[in-house]
């Protein structure tokens, strides 16, 4: 029996028979978590209720209105049936001319028309996951390596290397200097790989970031041009949450503004990721976008792109809905107030029991600070409070070791993918939960004034060690740092 | 240092070769009827436009799949976030279903063992880096669908040996080309993994025999490799012998929990017998689990579109329609392709006596100038220049044999079959009255006698029982 077993694997690839595919790491096990007790308003409210899922639920009511009274953006409705035959039938590689003009301009809307894209430079790949993939296909030989500053999204440990052999060097930001890009720390990561013989092809950057929910201003932008040119490394960026930045003082940068501005960079080594996936909305339409800068790579990209081009039914769909003027600027608006709004009303409720955040003008997600609640300031105490979320809070967030933080105790939690009854909910059991453990553990009633913070114990000899703590009040610098 | 990678600096692309450069001619100068009547005829795309007005009579009766709507509710957000590679449990089952009707339900499928993928592009691509390593090969038998170089070996790395297959016996599979092939694999230090046939084949046409079917299941059961079949045509056999899955041929044999059950995994798509590629559905089908874990979540690269599946599941659960389109368009395909082979007739061509694909293997080896690929090659760019049809030559199938051409049939109006094949005729009047001018009157004469021979011999084969081709 054994021999047949291990026949069997020998049967297929070191590819298949290996983890590469990532789905063994923690960011997995709270999905698996949330599969088998799914918090449901009605038929399981008391269910676990899904925060690791950086979705946007937040517009598509808008979309749906859109839909309706646009019955020719599908092929199949009345109006639009007599171009089936054509769409159906469509399936060259450059994709329809009016679904690359379409997301041209999306693009560029988003960036607030600060700049423009080349139709001619899109190329279509299944989903960013897709985009990845293809972009280091293109860009580097098994064995090379890319540079990524931490925390970052688990999915790239798979996407970049899996099936590419390609590896990924990390680019260490900590919690020190809230997780910046140091020019120190990319000169130090990239020394440190060369020493050990790896070679470097490029800088992969997601701006704005998941799962910080922060952009890079523009002299750090400068600066890593800076560095790639010099290096004569690729630059990847990943702007898959461009439309999602919702503060007005500061605007986001685009590396296209600074292709734009700046002449002396190479654009052969500037390329783009970008999906709907979370501007939009789309996840499930598979929607992935490579805008490479540099002409071999959109020829190459393009022909890779057989593996995984855009359904040409949804290519029709998007570059109706997209070339709508009106609609689109609304939806990028009425998106941009929403995700505010929910930010808000999120990063409040959670400074009202004492939880911290990085402040962030982007994403779908907080970068939540729990590192004060951990018995030790180590891994395996971050995997026991997570456990203790999942099974007592019932919330699915994602421990920060899931994304290579370097500091133990973060967590991301996304709060664009629920409606604002399910977002109360979440933030009442956080609350409850806080509560409870302080006064299950405070019997003597010390006078706390737990209206503005909270000491939160795991045990009892950990409340010992809280009590002679300092209080963890909004006047304190801790606190307003992160709020 | 090279700035890019060494897999984008290559041409394993393949698009260097012709299969792809006779499209780009016809791209420049494309036959419209009315705009453009002396442009070249596509007739190097196997596509199937036979059959879109079923298609589109069924969307209008049926407006709920079209516009994001279950029973008058809307879902459009369920779908714009359905983002599971596990794929929409009812377009599986409808999948699963449909795959099992046009194989008479002589087999059935289990919905946990498919694994949907943005076309066969990629689950062929797919099942290469499941199954392989960099460095180890396929076996396929040629003549074989160009596509291939570039889905097979490029980003994987495998290699492909080719099972030599001539007209000696209508290409058909033999031990003995197998034997060389593997042969060939050694001299080249190369571990085989596995056979991939096409079957239907594309560019012949014809469907497998039992007995190949049967000779591949005792390779692969001796050898201990697996066996991908590419049944993306299946849909399309429009006339005897039937087809004849190799699930069929494992079942008769009762391979059921055996190990060679599990080294068996079948391709399929839309895009040819729904005539659906650009809604990219394709599709896994293995009887490992392994194998269906690891391509599942390789599939994350290339996932179908959920408003994609969403429609097809409405489409393919409709039984009443499935059997309709199923038979209807199989009447088309024969008719259709009865009036290409027809035309060739007239031409004095013959072609490989073929019951399904969207295609015919036409025979011109008794029109080149000399039995060499570069008399092929010669033939071809006249066809293409100045005949004006873009049609496959056999070398960039890698045939071994110069001379075949694979001319498809299902992708224009009646009309421009008819056209495509007075141009021909015309074309071949010309040259033969060219060539009997000069001095080689005589071994033309002998070709033609030849060819004439063959086509009789082809027609009493025919009268035979079918078993064998």
């Amino acid at each position: 029996m054994a021999f047949a077993l291990s026949n069997q694997e020998q049967l297929l690839s070191k590819i298949a028979a290996g983890n590469g595919h990532g789905e063994d790491s923690p960011y997995f096990d709270g999905w698996k978590a949330f599969e088998s007790d799914p918090y449901h308003p009605t038929k399981n409210p008391n269910g676990v209720i899904q925060m690791g899922l950086a979705e946007n639920l937040l517009c598509h009511e808008l979309v749906e209105d859109w839909l309706m009274n646009n019955p020719k953006a599908s092929i199949c409705s009345a109006e639009g049936l007599n171009e089936f035959k054509g769409i159906a039938n469509f399936q060259d590689y450059h994709g329809l001319p009016e679904f690359r003009n379409a997301v041209a301009k999306f693009m560029g809307k988003v960036r607030g028309n600060r700049v423009t894209f080349d139709p001619d430079r899109i190329v279509m790949s299944g989903g960013a996951t897709g985009a990845h993939e293809t972009v280091a296909f293109c860009l580097a030989d098994p064995g090379d390596a890319f540079l990524v500053p931490t925390p970052y999204y688990p999915g790239f440990d798979r996407d970049l290397r899996w099936r590419t052999g390609v590896q990924l060097v990390p680019v260490v930001c900590d919690s020190s200097n809230d997780f910046k890009v140091t020019m120190e720390a990319l000169e130090a990561a990239y020394e440190k790989a060369q020493e050990s013989n790896i070679r470097i092809k490029g800088v992969l950057i997601t701006n704005p970031s998941n799962p910080l929910g922060t952009f890079l201003d523009r002299e750090t932008l400068k600066d890593i041009v800076s560095f790639i040119n010099e290096k004569n490394i690729h630059l990847v960026c990943d702007e898959i949450y461009a439309a999602t930045v919702f503060t007005k003082e500061s605007s986001f940068v685009s590396i296209a503004e600074i292709i734009d501005q700046d002449i002396a960079c190479n654009r052969n080594l500037i390329h783009i990721v970008y999906s709907l996936s979370k501007d939009m909305g789309f996840p499930g339409f598979r929607v992935g976008i490579i805008y490479s800068y540099n002409d071999q790579v959109v020829s190459c990209a393009r022909k890779m792109s057989s593996f995984g081009l855009v359904s040409s039914q949804t290519q029709h769909l998007i570059a109706t809905m997209l070339s709508d003027d009106q609609f689109v600027e609304k939806f990028i608006a009425e998106s941009a107030k929403r995700i505010a709004e929910r930010h808000k009303a999120f990063t409040w409720g959670l400074s009202q029991v004492g939880i911290g955040c990085l402040k962030s003008n982007a994403g779908l997600f907080l970068w939540m600070d729990l590192h004060h609640l951990l018995k030790e300031q180590t891994y395996e105490a971050e995997m026991a409070l997570w456990q203790v979320i999942i099974n007592e809070v019932k919330l699915n967030v994602s421990p920060g070791s899931s994304f290579h933080c370097p500091n133990p105790g973060w967590f991301r939690v996304c709060f664009a993918n629920m409606d604002d009854r399910t977002m109360e909910i979440a933030l009442s059991r956080i609350t409850s939960f806080m509560l409870k453990n302080v006064e299950a553990k405070v019997p003597n009633k010390k006078k706390l004034c737990w209206q503005r913070s909270l000491r939160l114990s795991m045990s009892s000899r950990r409340m010992d060690d809280f009590m002679a703590s300092p209080c963890m009040s909004p006047q304190s610098p801790l606190v307003q740092a992160r709020t | 240092m090279g700035l890019l990678s060494g897999k984008a600096t290559c041409n394993t692309h393949g698009q260097d070769s012709s299969y792809f450069l006779g499209w780009q001619e016809y791209e420049k100068n494309p036959y419209d009827e009315v705009q453009n009547p002396t442009g070249i005829i596509q007739m190097g795309l196997a596509e199937n436009q036979l059959s879109f007005d079923l298609l589109e009579s069924w969307l209008d009766r049926n407006p709920d799949a079209a516009g994001f709507k279950r029973d008058g509710q809307s879902i459009f957000r369920e779908l714009a976030l359905f983002q599971d590679y596990h794929g929409l449990p009812a377009f599986k089952k409808a999948l699963v279903e449909f795959m099992s009707e046009i194989r008479g339900n002589k087999v059935t499928f289990d919905t946990s063992k498919i694994v949907l993928t943005a076309g066969a592009t990629s689950a062929n691509e797919t099942l290469m880096f499941c199954l392989a390593e960099p460095g180890e090969a396929f076996l396929l038998p040629t003549p074989y669908y160009p596509g291939f170089d570039r889905d097979l070996k490029w980003r994987t790395g495998v290699e492909i040996v080719p099972i030599q297959c001539t007209s000696l016996n209508g290409f058909q599979i033999t031990e003995t080309a197998i034997e060389e092939a593997y042969q060939l694999a050694q001299k080249r230090h190369l571990k085989v993994k596995g056979v991939l046939v096409t079957n239907p084949s594309n560019p012949l046409g014809t469907t497998m025999s039992r007995n190949e079917l049967n000779l591949l299941v005792n390779i692969i059961t001796e050898k201990n490799i697996h066996l991908i079949s590419d049944e993306i045509y299946s849909g399309t056999v429009f006339s005897s012998p039937g087809f004849v899955s190799i699930m069929e041929i494992l079942k008769d044999r009762n391979c059921e929990n055996t190990q060679v059950w599990n080294r068996v995994h079948i391709v399929y798509s839309l895009s040819k017998d729904l005539g659906l590629p650009g809604f990219r559905v394709g599709a896994i089908y293995s009887n490992d689990d392994m194998v269906v874990a690891a391509a599942t979540k390789m599939s994350s690269f290339g996932l179908v579109s959920s408003q994609t599946q969403y429609l097809l599941s409405a489409l393919l659960s409709d039984k009443k329609f499935t059997q309709n389109y199923i038979s209807e368009n199989k009447k088309r395909l024969k008719q259709r392709h009865r009036k290409l082979v027809s035309g060739l007739e007239k031409a004095g061509i013959s072609c490989l006596k073929s019951n399904a694909g969207l295609f015919c293997w036409v025979d011109m080896r008794h029109l080149l100038r000399s039995n060499t690929f570069e008399a092929e090659m010669e033939l071809w760019k006249k066809i293409v220049y100045d005949v004006k049809l873009n049609i496959s030559p056999g070398s960039s199938c890698h045939c071994t044999e110069p001379g075949w051409f694979r001319v498809c049939f299902a992708n224009m109006s009646e009309d421009t079959l008819k056209l495509s094949m007075q141009r021909l005729k015309a074309f071949v009047d010309s040259i033969t009255t060219t060539l009997h001018n000069q001095s080689n009157h005589q071994s033309i004469k002998n070709s033609r006698r030849r060819s004439l021979t063959k086509w009789v011999f082809r027609l009493s084969f025919d009268d035979r029982v079918t078993g064998e081709r």
